[in-house]
């Protein structure tokens, strides 16, 4: 475990470097994310290394946004005013992008299946 | 008495640690108790119950946040991690790159045409950046709002669409509701997050060149 937390860590930092030194407006993790990419495909064998500790991660992402979602609390004043049309513009985006994104993936997809067959 | 336990406790980052463990370990017993209803989201029950007993304790944000940040911190880490299942199924997100980048391209096009509601969902760049280190602001509060909602509605929307396809369907979520939408794909099915995965990247990358670009457009 210490050993992946090392690794995923070192990427995380080494991406929050680059993204300073270089001004790039992409988050250090997701820089991260891309060196650690990188890093599985020149060295396979890395995988063995980060496997559990990253499944483990990953099987608790959605708590990892609790502390987040309860800073909700400190705008509940000033939203409160329009708490049912923020609501509905949220509700209404959110499955708009969904839908939209969703119908188009799959479209694209079929449409690439039936020309290669 | 218990005012003296209460004067230590709440001084500690251990109380508002453990609560946070707590209200989520809740609501995913409750999540899993009935029927994994997507309105009993885990997240949603844990932030509903924290926000209530930080109101009722009259407990300040920042108190709380001084024992959360612990697990608020592995948001970071998190992130890096998606490059494994995408790592693993690399051969499976190459056979679906014109599909991804249509539906990005798609999703782009709807945001500019809905650009004032859709102004308040704010992408996991900015999220990400925000969050690690500092309290989380305003920005932060909607995405994580729209975070929750993609979270809940994704799978009944999906249903409803009939769309069985896996990479597909993450590939939504993840777009929509980035990490939030990403672990409930995961739960899902492992496809579905790893598409889900990507999407919240790609989505970050495409973010963070376009809206500077459009707001230099509007000014």
């Amino acid at each position: 475990m210490i050993p992946a937390l090392t690794m995923l860590l070192s990427c995380q930092l080494a991406g929050e470097m680059i993204a300073r030194l270089f001004g790039l407006p992409v988050p250090g993790p997701v820089l991260g994310m891309s060196l650690l990419f990188t890093l599985l495909l020149a060295r396979p064998r890395s995988e063995a290394v980060v496997r559990d500790t990253t499944a483990t991660l990953l099987r608790y992402l959605s708590l990892l946004f609790v502390p987040a979602g309860v800073g909700l609390i400190r705008h509940a004043g000033r939203v409160r005013a329009e708490l049912a049309a923020i609501t509905v513009a949220i509700v209404i985006s959110t499955a708009a992008t969904i839908a939209v994104s969703a119908l188009v993936f799959a479209a694209v997809a079929r449409a690439l299946e039936k020309r290669t067959r | 008495m218990i005012a003296r336990i209460w004067v230590y406790l709440s001084a500690t980052p251990l109380l508002w640690l453990t609560a946070t463990l707590a209200a989520y370990e809740a609501g995913a017993w409750i999540f899993g108790r009935f029927g994994r209803r997507p309105l009993l989201n885990p997240v949603l029950i844990a932030v509903t119950v924290l926000i209530a007993v930080l109101a009722a304790t009259g407990t300040p944000y920042e108190t709380y946040f001084d024992g959360a940040q612990f697990v608020h911190f592995l948001l970071g880490p998190a992130t890096v991690a998606l490059a494994v299942p995408l790592f693993e199924n690399r051969a499976h997100v190459r056979a679906a790159l014109l599909p991804m980048l249509a539906a990005l391209l798609g999703a782009r096009g709807e945001t500019i045409a809905s650009m004032a509601p859709k102004s308040v969902t704010t992408p996991i760049a900015m999220a990400i950046s925000e969050q690690i280190g500092g309290l989380p602001s305003l920005t932060a509060a909607f995405v994580i709002a729209t975070g929750i909602c993609g979270a809940v509605i994704a799978t009944p929307l999906l249903n409803l669409l009939r769309l069985r396809d896996y990479r597909a369907r993450g590939f939504a979520a993840g777009l929509a509701a980035h990490g939030l939408g990403t672990a409930r794909a995961f739960q899902m099915d492992e496809m579905a997050g790893t598409f889900a995965g990507i999407a919240l990247a790609l989505n970050g990358l495409a973010t963070s060149l376009l809206v500077p670009a459009l707001a230099r457009l509007m000014r």
